[in-house]
């Protein structure tokens, strides 16, 4: 069974599409589900502002579908775009992008959802603090949605940048790397994000006027917790714009297919425990204003020290790529 | 394309040094999150004790970092010295 060029290139489309759908799927569904489970909660306990929370709560879930329609975007070209290309590394760029963006909409959509659940939570408790509350939460989802649109942005690259004329081995292992890199590197990013906005939410239904202080602070979690998605992007770039020299041989097309996976799973751990910390520091900023000098001290000690292990991974990507 | 043992070693190397130190930044990475995040709730219990709380952290950080410092040695092991 001998397949030309442009069957492998539909056969790549069809499976990219797939991938990209069933995996950019995961997170949305999750996050959304808790942020129903947190207004029902939330109306059970305080019934007479059901609509309040209701509205609260869809709109929230609509900032969590966005990682998922990324998805979808792309999942549609995949499908209904008609790809031709003179070079085999076609069908290795669109099964990569439908990976990065599907993995990349996982941590997202399930980050989204717990801003959004705490403040339908948050309503039912201090229903005057209603538009600082939807605000914070608007803000908190927005940036949880940030790994993402980097994972979006590398499966356009990837998508538009002209291979022809570059080597077929070892390129094909780099465009993977570059799809998992960013892909896999925004699933931490995107669930951190959504544990620190979850606190911020939370106190400002408990300390309505302590709301500048805890958006502030959950602004520099959340920050802190996105630069490892920011090193997966950095390493995608790299692999996708280095040149590198032909060569039949195996060794160079690991090193730079390792380099990807390294720092795509090296950026989830970090991602998510940086995001803890900073949960549990907005959570007693709100409940102990004057602490806030010290609590934010120990919050940023405490995710430099949890970000080393992501620099690990970078180091030993750029030394895959650089220097072996 | 013939692939030669010493070539198809290296590339295991590679693959795996990728995979060690990807893998083992899970998690030291999560596990010193959550014991930074006790922290902040520890000083935010009680603020006097900022300095000892932290030190404790940082002993705890320190420890659960080991693993991830073995998934970078090993991955350099891979690297350079296999």
């Amino acid at each position: 069974m001998d397949f030309d060029l442009q069957s492998w290139i539909t056969i790549a489309a069809f499976a990219g599409g797939g991938l990209c759908m069933g995996l950019g799927a995961i997170g949305a569904a999750i996050g959304e589900g808790f942020t129903a489970s947190q207004a029902s909660t939330a109306i059970s306990r305080n019934p007479s502002l059901s609509g309040d929370i209701l509205k609260s709560m869809l709109m929230g879930q609509a900032i969590a579908e966005s990682a998922s329609i990324f998805a979808l975007v792309v999942a549609m070209l995949l499908l209904f775009s008609n790809f031709s290309a003179d070079t085999w590394l076609m069908v290795y760029v669109l099964i990569s992008s439908g990976l990065c963006m599907g993995f990349g909409a996982i941590g997202a959509g399930v980050g989204a959802g717990f801003p959004a659940g705490a403040a339908c939570k948050g309503l039912a408790h201090q229903p005057a603090a209603g538009s600082r509350l939807t605000t914070n939460m608007l803000i908190g989802s927005a940036v949880c949605q940030t790994p993402a649109i980097f994972a979006l942005v590398t499966a356009f690259i990837l998508l538009f940048t002209d291979f022809t004329g570059r080597p077929v081995s070892p390129t094909w292992a780099a465009i993977i790397g570059a799809g998992l890199a960013s892909g896999l590197g925004a699933i931490g990013a995107g669930i951190g994000s959504g544990l620190a906005a979850e606190s911020g939410c939370e106190g400002i239904a408990r300390q309505p006027e302590a709301v500048s202080p805890v958006t502030n602070v959950m602004l520099l979690g959340q920050a802190v917790t996105q630069t490892t998605a920011i090193y997966g992007l950095l390493v995608s770039f790299i692999l996708i714009f280095k040149i590198v020299p032909a060569t039949e041989a195996l060794a160079p097309a690991m090193a730079l297919l390792g380099a990807g996976i390294c720092m795509g799973l090296g950026a989830i751990g970090p991602g998510i425990g940086e995001g803890l910390t900073a949960r549990d520091a907005v959570r007693w900023i709100a409940r102990k204003e004057k602490a806030i000098a010290d609590i934010t001290r120990v919050m940023l000690v405490g995710q430099a020290v949890s970000e080393s292990t992501g620099i690990y991974a970078l180091v030993v990507a750029l030394v895959l790529i650089f220097v072996v | 394309m013939a692939i030669e043992g010493a070539d198809l070693v290296k590339a295991a190397g590679f693959l795996g040094a990728g995979l060690a130190m990807g893998l083992g930044a899970i998690g030291p990475g999560v596990g010193e999150g959550m014991a930074a995040a006790k922290a902040c709730e520890a000083i935010g219990k009680n603020p006097k004790e900022a300095g000892l709380l932290t030190r404790t952290m940082l002993v705890g950080q320190a420890v659960s970092e080991s693993t991830g410092i073995y998934s970078l040695v090993i991955a350099l092991l891979l690297l350079f010295v296999v």
